[in-house]
């Protein structure tokens, strides 16, 4: 009952001052509209470039080396001995992940789990008199498809040809470009061990990463064993998994079973997604400046308020008002500016974003323009309103709290 | 005169003002008024008249002494307590109308009888009314106080005074604002509210033909009740 009457006092009050309730509503709403833009801005760019990282690289490569080097054997045999020896080297071992198959084989039959053994190297690609290194990759191309984008990035061909093909190769846009190698060319690939091939194109694709574009090939797994003079080897596991999340735990148990070293996608891209940590506190920190300063523009409003209403806060007293009543009152309008102020800024965060999804821009490292991918999510409202209504309690509770402690007589004295 | 009950009653009350040097606004007032008075509280100015009436209204709280309410203590209780009894039992007409700027007539007499929250709607509303009719202001119901003249904007303070039905009506120089033709008819309303509903009523005046009209004088001089006069 008493809500309805502290309502209709501070709508009331608020209505007489239209200007400065207006101005102070926008400051919120402003503060609220740009945090929506920034945050789905950047937790937009944040998800998608994640999703490349996820989706451009298998979630887990299994690697044919170790972590730590291993121990000496006589420092197994003589733990904490007194024993000094220098310029001892690990012991070498034959590259290559021992009984891929069987492994690949025991991943492969958990739900959910797609594994390949793939052997990667460098060789050059020749044609036409000009070369250009790459890597190459030796795959599976019944599992690559569901490992990485390359065959949904294909402009010409697919990496299915490459079964169908003997000695196939699937090139980048960039080295097609740069060599003038077409579909069902024939390219001269040259191995490090010296040997020569003559390999077919069978697939051109187009991932929009300059390096991949240009330097990146595959094979079918057995030539690249040929080829790198590897037989019977693989020297890479590439695992995806049905949740990307779970990826750093899933390969802490891989490499704690089989010693291989298993990285993750976080492990590989942590620098990155640690600069993302730091892109948002940025923005936490400037829109909080924002709302801050949105907070003053509420307290102001507030502040005069209760100074020009002393008089009717005296009345209201005398009449039997509590000193909470008069504390709500002036609350409940802060919290209206907070509230009108988060919904005309729901709406200026919505045109801003409508409106920065039709820019477009060039972005170094890329082929093609840009545009923001942004986040379309509830989230940043929320976010947002929250920001808003806080910074309006906050900036009206002072005020308010004044208001309650007007002594009336004091007031009355004075009028009279 | 002695069986009806005192509705409000001080027993040696002093208020000082602690300030750097103590100022004493009243002393030692002993003071008791009987359903259905009318008592005038006059006495120079700066003699403590109105703040007396502060103390009876339980606006302020006596430095010594109790003021008891309806016959109940009103020593120790904290604000909202206070607050709680003005709400009920008091109704308040100051010199200035004190009315709100931003509601119309009628909504500035309902507003005491929201915040007590007893009647509905409806019943506010018919109240409200008839409390303006009382005062014949009934046509001016929808109007804004800023549309009004002096003494009809005094009159609806009255209404709103008597909005919660009080028990005692506290006028602080109720006329003291007003040309002679509507101080007339402001003293005749209290007048009326008297003789015809048995009111209670403390007016401070310092006007003479103000005090004329009421049963019962009280005069100060320098925060001390120098005489007491029934009529």
């Amino acid at each position: 009952m008493f809500w309805r009457v502290a309502l209709s006092i501070a709508f009331a009050q608020l209505a007489n001052r239209r200007r400065q309730t207006l101005v102070s509503v926008l400051g919120v709403a402003l503060g609220v509209g740009f945090f929506i833009a920034t945050s789905s801005i950047m937790s937009g760019s944040e998800k998608d470039f994640t999703q490349r990282l996820v989706n451009n690289a298998p979630h887990i490569t299994i690697k044919d080396e170790f972590r730590n080097p291993t121990t000496q054997p006589v420092f197994l045999a003589y733990p904490g001995g007194a024993i000094s020896l220098v310029r001892t080297k690990p012991r070498e071992y034959l590259r290559g992940i021992k009984n891929y198959g069987a492994k690949v084989e025991e991943l492969s039959q958990r739900h959910g789990i797609i594994a390949e053994a793939a052997l990667t190297g460098q060789i050059i690609v020749r044609y036409a008199n000009k070369d250009v290194s790459a890597s190459v990759a030796g795959i599976d191309p019944a599992k690559e498809k569901f490992l990485t984008q390359v065959e949904s990035d294909m402009r010409e061909g697919s990496l299915d040809r490459l079964r169908t093909t003997a000695d196939g190769i699937v090139i980048g846009s960039g080295m097609s470009q740069k060599l003038g190698l077409k579909m069902d060319d024939l390219a001269t690939v040259i191995a490090p061990s010296g040997l020569v091939k003559r390999m077919k194109v069978v697939g051109i694709f187009h991932v929009g990463n300059l390096l991949l574009d240009e330097g990146q090939v595959y094979v079918l797994l057995k030539n690249a064993q040929v080829l790198l003079d590897k037989a019977f080897i693989a020297n890479q596991i590439r695992i995806k998994i049905p949740n990307p999340d779970d990826a750093e735990a899933f390969a802490a148990g891989l490499e704690a079973r089989w010693g291989y070293r298993a990285e993750s996608w976080q492990e590989v891209n942590r620098d990155i997604l640690g600069l993302f940590v730091i892109r948002n506190a940025i923005t936490y920190s400037i829109v909080s400046a924002i709302m801050i300063v949105a907070a003053f523009g509420i307290f102001n409003i507030i502040s005069t308020v209760v100074m020009e209403k002393r008089r009717d806060i005296a009345i209201m007293m005398s009449m039997g008002f509590h000193a909470l009543d008069i504390q709500l009152i002036f609350l409940i309008q802060g919290v209206l500016v907070g509230i009108l102020g988060m919904l005309l800024g729901w709406g200026i965060g919505r045109g801003l974003l409508e409106a920065v999804s039709t820019l477009k821009f060039t972005v170094p490292g890329m082929t093609e323009r840009q545009g923001f991918v942004l986040d379309w999510s509830f989230r940043p409202y929320a976010i947002g309103g929250l920001f808003a209504l806080t910074a309006a309690i906050a900036a009206a509770w002072y005020p308010a709290h004044k208001a309650s402690e007007v002594r009336p007589v004091d007031i009355i004295r004075g009028a009279a | 005169m002695s069986k009806t009950p005192l509705v409000v009653e001080t027993r040696g009350v002093t208020r000082i003002l602690q300030e750097a040097v103590p100022v004493t606004l009243v002393r030692d007032i002993n003071l008791s008024v009987r359903k259905g008075e009318f008592v005038s509280i006059t006495g120079p100015s700066g003699s403590g008249k109105s703040s007396l009436l502060y103390l009876l209204g339980l606006l302020d709280v006596p430095t010594e002494g109790q003021v008891l309410i309806d016959g109940q203590s009103t020593n120790g209780l904290d604000a909202n307590a206070l607050a709680a009894i003005r709400l009920r039992k008091i109704g308040f007409v100051f010199q200035f109308h004190f009315l709100l700027p931003e509601f119309n007539v009628l909504q500035n007499i309902v507003l005491p009888m929201r915040r007590l929250g007893v009647l509905s709607e409806a019943e506010m509303t018919e109240r409200g009314m008839t409390l303006l009719s009382g005062l014949e202001m009934a046509d001016q119901a929808k109007k804004n106080p800023d549309q009004l003249s002096g003494g009809q904007r005094q009159r609806v303070a009255i209404a709103r005074a008597l909005a919660n039905d009080p028990l005692i009506l506290l006028a602080d120089e109720p006329t003291g604002n007003l040309d002679t033709k509507n101080s007339k008819i402001v003293q005749d309303i209290f007048t009326k509210l008297v003789s015809e509903q048995g009111r209670t009523v403390i007016a401070v005046t310092h006007e003479v033909e103000f005090a004329a009209a009421t049963q019962r004088n009280v005069h100060l001089v320098d925060g001390r009740i120098v005489s007491d006069e029934r009529r």
